[in-house]
């Protein structure tokens, strides 16, 4: 069975990966037998970086990029420091799971509401200031990437908070604490001293995840991003896209060099650790005490907050647009209301809610049974297939979180072209299941591993064999844990731009796809409508995922209590 | 019926655990194995009752009235497990924990679940059916996990240290009420145990187990 599932995962995951990325590689050098191209040359590449915009792209791509992953890795650690012990995990984990169920996209969109001259917080500042029309400053797709890396963030602080915030609970944070604070450092610095070099291996991968995606976005930097140049990723899709074939080849070595970025980057940052490694342990035996340690802290705290507040009002403001009629500038709150953006156009975004909802049913259903596959697999494994487990099975499950989308899914297309596999629904919900399979294994493993062990002997020793056990033990007892990868599946699922666009040859229509054409420029309201959905069915997903196991194990206070 | 061990010895990379062990425990009679905590009785059990996990390896054979066991999976050597903490299934109701012991073969809803109304009569909690297990006091807990035990009819049973979690009162009547019930069903049981008055109640052959780590 593990064998069986090893195969479906390696030739699933593995293998379309590793063709995109050929595929991409032949063309970047020339080869692109469908334009009558199959000369080995440099050509693709002294193209590329002659096209105008080639050189800012690139800066743009590396300052946002890996800026967005340094600062809100050291504002969550901040943020950790300060308030640790303050916060319940579980609470935490209630208070952070909006953030990261709404999909980048709906939360970009509801940024740029917020922070464009006529959004929220310019007519917050309307009187102070005495603007009476909405202030002529680039503040959404500003030349600098500003926005987008605000943008970013508002996303990644809260992912990486929720990332420490587990990897914390293995280790025993309060005893060291108390120890650290006993021989009289502060609190702040007792968790960059002791807690953090522990936590750091475990949250190694996805940090590494957040700064690919953070290089590599594309639904975020069309909404947020400098418009043109763009950032690489977008530039590529660009020229993926022109009419003019010929720039496919250009575009592809544009998007084998996003993958290498992505590499180089992920590689700077292990070599940083490396390099920090002998600094980090000088400063600990200075043994100073970090009592003035405690503003930085806190202001770290406070911005990761302001950010969190930001989010929050990105998503109000989503619903706020869609039932809106008239809303002047200065004022706060729209002069009159209406229902018109959700009535009017109702056949066109309940198709494409249908999509939505139909491909993320498909791929969470897909990759959930892959993920208890996997790891019923693992239980009945063999020991020497057992202990290659931890380093080969997560290198394969973070694969394609650490290949950058623009990297191989248009070789992927290419691939995909010949057999005419393209734009249908059953080829996209393979290729979104390369992203949604990864998060389910990620959430599931966990709490699969964790279950008592006596349990299941106890249920063998009463007779039960492995699909009983499976079924009437195993899964009843993980169903919180089931449902919530489930609903992290689907969130995932809701979330693919890129996927979705490029192996559903722009036919397959999903709230995502539809809110990232509507946010360049049409009317607010019904780009409001599309947000809306997008982050309102992520959240819905969630609320099933607690109020299930709740009501089913409502006479069950062993399994009803048990956190998230 | 009886169990036997045969120079049973269970090892790992390093070695093996214990000196090879061999006991005859007759119907009816709870044989003691006792020793050190960390000398590994509850790996004993463990390869007594198929349970052991990937790594380790089993020497020597398990006998089942005459039947060897020792290569069948747990779910089919019969073999009933109780450890101390009187674990139920979590998700499950009292009967339904009681009534996932049911052999498959009594058939028919009101048969079983009239098996499991006279098994929780017998343990006195009657009337505990739909109740959640999290509920049950810890001498409950213990009544209902040695019913839900004996309704798989198990050819024999081991028992990992059952009382250790029991107050000094409470010990007592829990362990009479498993002991009698084992001895009337004549099933062979083994406890391990490091309270040697677990051992004097048990009343069977006593064993020590030698550590070879």
């Amino acid at each position: 069975m593990r064998v069986a599932v090893a195969g479906v995962v390696a030739l699933g995951l593995v293998a379309p990966i590793a063709l995109g990325l050929w595929q991409t590689l032949l063309a970047a050098f020339g080869i692109l037998p469908a334009l009558g191209q199959s000369t080995l040359s440099l050509d693709p590449w002294r193209r590329l970086v002659s096209l105008p915009g080639f050189g800012t792209s690139l800066g743009l791509t590396l300052v946002t990029g890996l800026g967005a992953t340094l600062v809100s890795l050291a504002l969550a650690v901040g943020f950790c420091a300060s308030v640790h012990g303050r916060l319940r995990p579980g609470y935490a984990a209630r208070l952070l799971t909006p953030f990261l169920a709404v999909p980048h996209a709906a939360m970009a969109v509801g940024l740029a509401f917020v922070m464009a001259p006529s959004g929220w917080i310019a007519r917050l500042l309307a009187p102070f200031q005495g603007w009476t029309q909405p202030p002529d400053l680039a503040t959404v797709h500003d030349g600098r990437g500003v926005a987008l890396m605000i943008g970013l963030m508002v996303k990644e602080v809260p992912f990486l908070l929720l990332v420490i915030l587990s990897a914390q609970s293995q280790i025993p944070v309060a005893r060291q604490m108390a120890a650290g604070r006993a021989l009289g450092y502060g609190r702040g610095l007792v968790w960059i001293k002791i807690i953090m070099p522990q936590i750091w291996p475990l949250i190694r991968l996805p940090v590494w995840v957040v700064l690919t995606y953070a290089l590599s976005t594309v639904d975020m930097a069309i909404i947020l991003g400098p418009s043109n140049p763009p950032t690489l990723a977008v530039a590529v899709m660009r020229w993926f896209a022109n009419p003019d074939p010929t720039l496919i080849l250009p575009a592809s070595a544009g998007a084998l060099l996003q993958a290498i970025l992505v590499a180089l980057s992920i590689a700077a940052f292990w070599a940083g650790e490396h390099a920090l490694r002998p600094i980090g342990l000088w400063w600990i035996r200075r043994g100073g005490r970090g009592l003035s340690a405690g503003p930085g802290l806190w202001l770290a705290s406070a911005m990761a907050l302001l950010l969190m507040a930001g989010g929050a009002f990105a998503i109000l403001s989503l619903a706020f647009w869609s039932l809106t009629w008239r809303w002047s500038f200065p004022r706060l709150w729209p002069e009159r209301w209406s229902w018109q953006a959700w009535t009017d156009p109702f056949g066109l975004w309940s198709a494409a809610l249908a999509n939505t909802l139909i491909l993320a049913t498909l791929t969470t259903a897909l990759s959930l049974i892959l993920a208890i596959g996997w790891l019923e697999g693992e239980d009945r494994g063999r020991p020497t297939l057992a202990n290659l487990r931890p380093v080969w099975a997560e290198a394969l499950i973070y694969l394609p979180l650490l290949v950058p989308q623009i990297g191989f899914l248009y070789g992927l297309n290419v691939a995909f072209l010949h057999p005419g596999m393209t734009g249908g629904i059953a080829s996209v919900v393979w290729v979104q299941s390369l992203f949604v399979f990864p998060y389910v294994m990620i959430t599931l493993s966990d709490p699969w591993r964790a279950v008592d062990q006596r349990l299941i002997a106890t249920a063998a020793a009463l007779g039960a064999g492995p699909w009983r056990r499976l079924a009437r033990v195993k899964l009843p007892v993980l169903l919180r844990p089931l449902l919530t990868a489930a609903a992290v599946g689907c969130a995932v699922s809701v979330a693919q731009y890129l996927p979705t666009l490029f192996i559903g040859a722009g036919r397959v229509a999903t709230l995502t796809t539809e809110a990232v054409a509507l946010s360049s420029g049409a009317d607010r309201r019904v780009t409001g409508v599309y947000a809306t959905l997008q982050a309102a069915l992520p959240l819905a997903f969630y609320t099933l995922a607690f109020v299930i196991p709740a009501f089913v194990h409502r006479n069950r206070s062993d399994l009803a209590g048990a956190g998230t | 019926m009886s169990l036997d061990l045969t120079n049973l010895s269970v090892s790992t990379a390093t070695g093996p655990l214990f000196a090879p062990l061999s006991l005859h425990v007759p119907p009816g009679q709870v044989a003691t194995v006792m020793g050190p905590s960390g000398v590994g009785k509850s790996t004993l059990l463990d390869a007594v009752g198929g349970h052991l996990a990937h790594g380790f390896r089993l020497q020597g054979a398990v006998t089942l009235n005459g039947r060897d066991v020792t290569n069948l999976p747990a779910e089919a050597r019969r073999i009933g497990l109780m450890f101390q903490d009187a674990l139920m299934f979590p998700h499950l109701s009292v009967g339904d924990n009681l009534a996932f012991g049911l052999p498959f073969q009594l058939k028919g809803r009101v048969a079983r679940h009239d098996a499991v109304q006279q098994a929780l009569e017998q343990a006195g909690l009657s009337g505990l059916y739909t109740r959640d297990p999290a509920t049950l006091s810890g001498g409950q807990r213990a009544r209902a996990v040695l019913m839900r035990t004996l309704l798989a009819e198990p050819l024999a049973v081991l028992l990992d240290e059952p009382f250790a979690k029991l107050n000094a009162g409470l010990k007592d009547e829990i362990r009479a009420f498993t002991f009698d019930h084992i001895r009337r069903r004549g099933i062979p049981a083994l406890l391990v145990t490091h309270d040697i008055e677990d051992a004097e109640a048990a009343g069977g052959s006593v064993v020590g187990l030698q550590s070879l780590i």
